[in-house]
């Protein structure tokens, strides 16, 4: 087991469903003997706002959550949401986006620009950077709904954990008529994310 | 296995493993999920009173009455039970009460981040503080022992960042303590002057008990490390600061009140510098200042907001591990806002095109006071919208008062709306009130409440009857339209507001988020019509976005709900039903 603590940064907009990725990944992280700490946010923020959810497992952990450039992974459910945790990535860190582009309130309005190309730029600073339209992934699983648990499929490829566990996690949180489509999208996130670090 | 679980569910399990029997709460972030989650254990009671004064109530009952009861309230609902709670403190329990107050740090979902450490000096009372959810289940278990042995609610502060971070935690057996023997014992528990004279000096001899026991307490514990700095912390504090400083000598206080006098003497005795670690005011680290202890606490840590590891690294360490990313960018804030086909959406719209002065309430609808419907001049507390509307009048006149409505929700109209409504009809106001009815307690996660029909259990009651009781109250114009039909939704406020008499609209619609059928039609924005004019993009639904490349509104399939708000405000029907 390893000494050190591993941090996953889960991050997006209300209601895309961060809670229940970092709830499973969370499980998994029991389940292989960690000491594990979650971060949640419920309340206000839930209506729309930007969330984050904060999983930290190793031998021993204190802190419920991640101090700025510390999170060896930035998993971001929304492309300006992957902009707005950058800072908390440590140096090396990874980051996945989700091709995902949802207007906050002062852009719907035009009173503020949402960024151009924000992703293309996190990708040109962050070597270590994969974009994917998970939603598009989830559709052609069965219901674009389950494209959160495209990312968990992703994440778990980043940070090597063993997707037999993942799937019993899966199995326990997910409703049974929903579970086909969600194992199913577990599994094209897992390869799509494996593909890609194998052309790396 | 040990299990991950929240504070709040620890909290309640904690609760049931002490053999707690009732358990009373007003939903309110982040306190909601600890009696919810006590509901889902089978026979025991469980209720979401009308409000926290009423939930401490009937806990304090049902404790005389001999039954181990769990009372739990966001720490502004501490203030709604405030009086009875210094009270209770006279009479002491008879089966154990420990009230859990959540506070919030930081403002995540709430008007004020008051330190409710400070209702523990006030009213005398232990104050415990968990650091973990396996303390917050410990801790709650031990604290019902506390209460019976000492004769006093406890009270367990906890807060957002601990109420809502899961960790591991080892359950327990439930121990049966059955309920303990009532008997009539009127000196005790009647607080008439005479009486409570008598019980005040019961009091203060509890609080230096207290004091002695938390000298002793396993709840209090000193970790030795280097000790050229010693600190003295609590709750989650404790937590960032073991992250950044293992090496540190601590004094951990799960006990915050009373404070363990000899014990602090004698660790800061042993350390070079002493410091006090703690979110908020300066609660611990002033009654050390009064011992005459030379201690650092608020010069160095902020009264503002929320900890972290980072910044408790950067005041003691002087390192900052906020490296920046290098993304040189400004990031648009995104603020939480109303959902698509959100029943408020429709009120708040109005309320600005006719540019009314509205006293707000608490609750998503607090949301319209952003832009672009900034649709709200005031919000203070629970049930302030009529008080305020009725006081703006007074001060202003009647002519003032037909350009002012009260803005409250169904849940908090029933927790706190209802007193200061009688007083608009017996101290002659012309007030305008908009009950925004959508059927549920919404921002705290879809909590049941008395005029929804159904309890904790999602079993049916008797539903309270909005109409009949804003009725008996002497409210003789009461107006029940759906919000989302803009043009009834408009007469009917001009109509109610330039009547010279008080008046009650309930704007009656469920929130989107109940609403489970897929909509049974979809809009898009014929771009022929649209005319740029941005009159749909100023209600502020995530359903429909502008376009700045060709300049126009575009419908997101992905989001709207087909409320049919937006085709209402476009004045060129450019909004139009896909057919087929």
């Amino acid at each position: 087991m390893p000494k050190q603590t591993t941090n996953v940064l889960i991050v997006g907009v209300g209601g895309q469903g961060t809670l229940l990725t970092s709830r499973i990944i969370a499980q998994v992280a029991v389940q292989m003997g960690y000491d594990v700490k979650v971060s949640e946010i419920h309340g206000m923020a839930q209506r729309g706002g930007s969330v984050v959810s904060q999983v930290r497992y190793g031998e021993r952990v204190y802190s419920p959550i991640i101090k700025k450039s510390d999170a060896d992974i930035l998993l971001a459910f929304e492309k300006l949401e992957a902009a707005r945790w950058l800072d908390y990535l440590k140096p090396g860190g990874k980051v996945i986006i989700n091709d995902e582009r949802v207007d906050p309130l002062p852009v719907m309005s035009g009173k503020l620009k949402y960024p151009v190309d924000i992703d293309k730029r996190i990708a040109n600073l962050i070597p270590d950077t994969t974009i994917v339209d998970a939603t598009r992934m989830a559709e052609e699983c069965g219901n674009s709904r389950a494209a959160n648990v495209v990312l968990v499929g992703m994440l778990a490829a980043a940070i090597n954990i063993p997707a037999e566990e993942v799937e019993n996690a899966i199995r326990e949180m997910v409703p049974a008529k929903a579970l086909e489509v969600n194992l199913k999208a577990f599994r094209e996130g897992q390869k799509y994310l494996s593909a890609t670090l194998n052309r790396l | 296995m040990k299990k991950l679980m929240i504070g709040n569910e620890a909290i309640a399990r904690g609760a049931y493993e002490a053999g707690a029997t009732v358990a009373t709460a007003y939903p309110g972030t982040p306190s909601t999920e600890i009696v919810s989650t006590f509901a889902d254990y089978e026979g025991l009671y469980a209720e979401w009173a009308p409000n926290e004064k009423v939930a401490l109530e009937v806990g304090v009952g049902a404790s005389i009455g001999g039954a181990r009861t769990l009372v739990a309230m966001k720490h502004v609902g501490v203030n709604v039970a405030a009086d009875p709670l210094y009270t209770f403190s006279y009479t002491g329990v008879n089966a154990g009460l420990v009230l859990v107050s959540a506070d919030d740090p930081g403002m995540h979902s709430s008007q004020n981040e008051q330190d409710n450490r400070g209702y523990g000096r006030f009213a005398k009372m232990p104050v415990i503080e968990p650091a973990d959810s396996q303390e917050a289940l410990d801790f709650t278990r031990l604290a019902f022992d506390i209460s019976e042995e000492f004769d006093t609610p406890v009270m367990l502060r906890v807060t957002t960042r601990l109420s809502h971070s899961q960790t591991l935690v080892e359950t327990g057996e439930r121990v049966e303590v059955g309920l303990k023997s009532y008997k009539k014992d009127a000196p005790k528990y009647v607080m008439l002057p005479g009486f409570a004279r008598l019980r005040h000096v019961e009091v203060e001899k509890r609080i230096l008990q207290l004091k002695e026991y938390a000298e002793t307490t396993d709840l209090n514990r000193m970790e030795w490390g280097d000790k050229s700095i010693g600190i003295i912390t609590s709750g989650v504090s404790y937590q960032y600061l073991r992250e950044v400083m293992p090496e540190v000598s601590v004094l951990k206080l799960g006990m915050v009140n009373p404070l363990p006098e000899k014990l602090i003497r004698s660790f800061a005795a042993e350390v070079d510098r002493l410091i006090v670690l703690e979110e908020l005011e300066p609660v611990i680290e002033e009654q050390l200042k009064a011992w005459g202890l030379k201690v650092e606490g608020k010069e160095l840590f902020t009264l503002l907001g929320e900890y972290s590891p980072e910044m408790i690294e950067e005041v003691l360490l002087g390192v900052s591990s906020g490296k920046g990313s290098g993304l040189d960018q400004e990031i648009p804030p995104r603020p939480p806002l109303m959902c698509p086909g959100c029943p408020h959406r429709g009120v708040f719209h109005t309320l600005k095109k006719m540019k009314l002065h509205v006293m707000g309430d608490i609750g998503c609808y607090t949301l319209g006071a952003l832009s672009p419907l900034d649709g709200m001049d005031a919000c203070v507390c629970m049930g302030a919208s009529i008080g305020m509307s009725l006081g703006m009048e007074k001060a202003n006149g009647e002519d003032f008062a037909r350009k002012v409505v009260a803005v409250i929700g169904d849940s908090t109209f029933v927790h706190s709306g209802i007193t200061p409504l009688i007083d608009v009809v017996y101290n002659q106001g012309t007030s305008t009130v908009i009950i925004l009815d959508n059927d549920t307690t919404a921002m705290t996660g879809h909590q049941d409440h008395p005029a929804t029909g159904k309890t904790i259990r999602n079993l049916p009651t008797r539903k309270l009857d909005l109409p009949a009781l804003v009725k008996a109250i002497g409210i003789e114009h009461v107006r029940i339209v759906d919000p989302l039909q803009l043009d009834e939704f408009r007469q009917t406020l001009e109509e109610e507001l330039n009547r010279r008499e008080a008046s009650v609209i309930i704007a009656k619609r469920p929130c989107a988020l109940l609403v489970k059928k897929a909509p049974d039609k979809e809009f898009y924005v014929d771009p022929e019509l649209c005319k740029s004019c941005k009159l749909c993009i100023k209600i502020g639904c995530t359903g429909i976005y502008w376009v700045e490349e060709n300049r126009k509104a575009v419908i997101n399939p992905n989001t709207c709900v087909a409320c049919g708000l937006c085709p209402q405000v476009c004045t060129f029907e450019a909004i139009k039903i896909v057919e087929g």
